[in-house]
């Protein structure tokens, strides 16, 4: 309990490369695909996936960070191992982890967010004109936390590293393209929305996210927080059983 | 309390934790340079580094003075023993879907001593370990830390405990230094205090030179050495050392014996899993013999050599007749290990003159039985993996 906040700066940072990515996708898409693209009732195609964009990046940072950095730290580094030999438990350390990994989600959504604010004041465009938007930032944390503990859960279960294609492209990918990310969900078929409302964590953050930025917020928000807070719970206390059978034999 | 399970000799060992409660007078003796009492000993903690020292020397007091022959165990009360004990396992079990890895054991470390888990590969010997610092729980049995029982109690079992793991687990991403300050978040201690401690401990491991070098570029050897360096961080009153030198040359084995010794010395209680003979003569007090999870043989080294092989060995090459031959005779033990007789005798040239007298036997060795002799008679000589 005491030492999670330690785990935070024992953890490496590197991650300049992968914010380029989301700035590419915004200019890509955003501009050169919102060229072709009109949305009746959102406004530019671009506004309409920065919130996307910016959601989608915390899941994979986050996701990402609890499946293959804590695969590396677990199974081939055996830091685990070493910290369950200190006072610490195996709660501590999957909390640490996924503490960790929400925290990036955290600093990337804070730092995407900046050079939103930054291109909207450079290139004259309207992408954000709301001040709840600002919200969008912590926001990011607790979805940061749903997603990590999902992908802890993954962790858990893999017995090599290969293993994590198939969490990857039945859970992953699709979540990526059939969340309202880069359409409106509600151009799929009802039977397609419920179900991406119901499985996909991302379709609720992305909702969130883009109410957030365009200030709309409206009631389906408040559902979609009734959501991941019991979901990220269950994630969360399902990881740590996992890991327990797993590390403790 | 039983203990009539030791064997005799094992009350001259005592004798020696004894003189190992006053650690500024044998670091003397034994080591000017003694860098001992700044590793370990933040000046608080020489004298009370040891709780039980005093319940210990009474033991030993009234153990030397009513004569050496008589059981240490016996003649205390159970209060007092039960202060003296740093581990305590009975009927202690692990099994794995089936496989029984620890067979109900029962053993006793004494605060301050040097214990020995001896035997080959699949004994059962990291399972054991593992279950006292709390990294597996039990199947069954009692298994108590200073009284604490550890799955009761994890993080203060773990506090107290030192573990250097059979699996080398540092962090690559981190230099040798950082390595040290990393782990000693875990443990809570200030980072003031853990960086003076991690510059002594680099110091009393020799890989001050190393401070700031990656974990990747380091030898087997000065590995094995961090983990001992991390392992002491806390400053723990119990070490579990499994396999500490396994796969380490002459040299570096030798410098860590010496630093194990060193702790020894400061009343460190030390656990120690090994393969090599020679190591758990050298370490430890009192040692434990396992093989297929069931303990085979306990004592001092020295009354272990005494019970179950003579005093000599004489070594021979095997010949089908010589075999016959002193399979009628009876009187002498002996064991076939890789195309050589080794005959366990008091009288090793009496023997070979009298097999010379029919046979001609070329290349024999006559040498002082060892730890290991007594290891090949216990554990049979087929090969484990
Ligand atoms: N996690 C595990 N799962 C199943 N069997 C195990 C596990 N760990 C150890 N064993 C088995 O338990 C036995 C004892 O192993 P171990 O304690 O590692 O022996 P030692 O350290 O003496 O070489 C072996 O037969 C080993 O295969
Ligand atoms: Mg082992």
């Amino acid at each position: 309990m005491r030492n999670r906040d330690v785990y935070m700066q024992t953890y490496k940072s590197n991650f300049l490369p992968p914010l380029l990515d989301p700035i590419l996708f915004l200019l890509a898409l955003g501009f050169a695909l919102g060229k072709f693209v009109q949305l009746g009732g959102y406004g530019s195609y671009a506004a309409f996936i920065t919130p996307a964009i910016i959601a989608t990046a915390v899941m994979n940072v986050s996701i990402f960070e609890c499946m293959f950095g804590s695969f590396v730290r677990m199974y081939y580094q055996k830091t685990f191992d070493a910290i369950i030999a200190t006072p610490l438990s195996v709660e501590d350390v999957i909390a640490g982890e996924i503490l960790w990994g929400a925290t990036k989600g955290l600093l990337y959504a804070g730092i995407m967010f900046a050079v939103v604010l930054l291109m909207q004041s450079i290139l004259g465009i309207s992408l954000v004109t709301s001040p709840l938007s600002v919200l969008v930032v912590p926001f990011s944390f607790l979805a940061g936390l749903l997603l990590s503990a999902i992908g802890m859960c993954f962790t858990a279960r893999t017995q090599q590293i290969d293993g994590f294609n198939f969490p990857m492209f039945l859970f992953i990918t699709p979540m990526f393209l059939f969340t309202g990310t880069f359409f409106p969900l509600n151009a799929l078929p009802w039977q397609v929305q419920d179900l991406s409302l119901a499985i996909f964590p991302l379709t609720h953050v992305v909702l969130i996210t883009r109410e957030l930025m365009s200030g709309a917020l409206a009631v389906d928000a408040v559902w979609s927080i009734l959501w991941i807070i019991p979901v990220t719970i269950f994630f969360w206390i399902l990881s740590i059983n996992l890991m327990k059978k797993r590390l403790i034999v | 309390m039983e203990s009539s399970s030791w064997p005799s000799g094992f009350d001259e060992r005592r004798q020696d934790i004894h003189d190992r409660s006053y650690p500024e007078q044998s670091t003397s003796i034994r080591r000017p340079g003694r860098q001992a009492h700044e590793l370990i000993g933040d000046p608080h903690l020489v004298p009370g580094w040891w709780p039980a020292t005093s319940n210990l020397e009474k033991l030993t007091n009234s153990t030397s003075s009513s004569g050496t022959a008589s059981s240490l165990t016996n003649a205390e009360s159970p209060p007092d023993l039960a202060l003296s004990i740093a581990v305590e396992a009975r009927g202690l079990r692990k099994e794995f879907d089936g496989l029984v890895a620890v067979d109900s054991i029962d053993f006793q470390v004494l605060k301050g001593e040097c214990f020995g888990f001896l035997g080959p590969n699949g004994a059962g010997k990291t399972t054991t370990m593992k279950m006292i610092y709390c990294a597996s729980p039990r199947t069954s049995g009692r298994l108590l830390v200073e009284a604490l029982d550890v799955d009761t109690f994890p993080r203060e079992t773990k506090a107290k405990i030192g573990v250097s793991p059979q699996e080398e687990n540092l962090d690559p991403d981190f230099t040798v230094f950082h390595n040290l300050i990393a782990y000693s978040r875990y443990f809570d201690i200030p980072r003031r205090v853990a960086e003076a401690r991690a510059e002594k401990l680099l110091d009393f491991v020799a890989l001050k030179e190393k401070r700031d070098v990656v974990i990747t570029e380091l030898s087997g050897g000065m590995k094995k050495r961090l983990i001992l360096a991390r392992a002491l961080l806390s400053e723990p009153k119990i070490v579990i050392l499994d396999e500490p030198t396994t796969g380490l040359d002459p040299q570096a084995r030798h410098l860590i014996w010496d630093r194990l010794e060193e702790l020894r010395r400061q009343g460190v209680t030390i656990i120690l899993t090994t393969q090599y003979m020679e190591e758990a003569a050298r370490l430890c007090d009192r040692l434990i013999v396992m093989d297929k999870g069931k303990i085979i043989e306990q004592g001092t080294p020295q009354s272990l050599v005494e019970k179950h092989v003579a005093q000599r060995v004489l070594e021979i090459p095997a010949e089908p007749e010589v075999i016959i031959e002193l399979e009628k005779l009876g009187s002498a033990l002996f064991d076939e290990i890789g195309g050589r007789l080794h005959i366990y005798t008091n009288q090793p040239e009496t023997i070979l003159a009298d097999l010379q007298k029919r046979h001609a036997i070329l290349r024999s060795v006559i040498r002082d039985a060892t730890l290991e002799d007594v290891f090949f008679r216990l554990t049979g000589r087929e090969l484990r993996d």
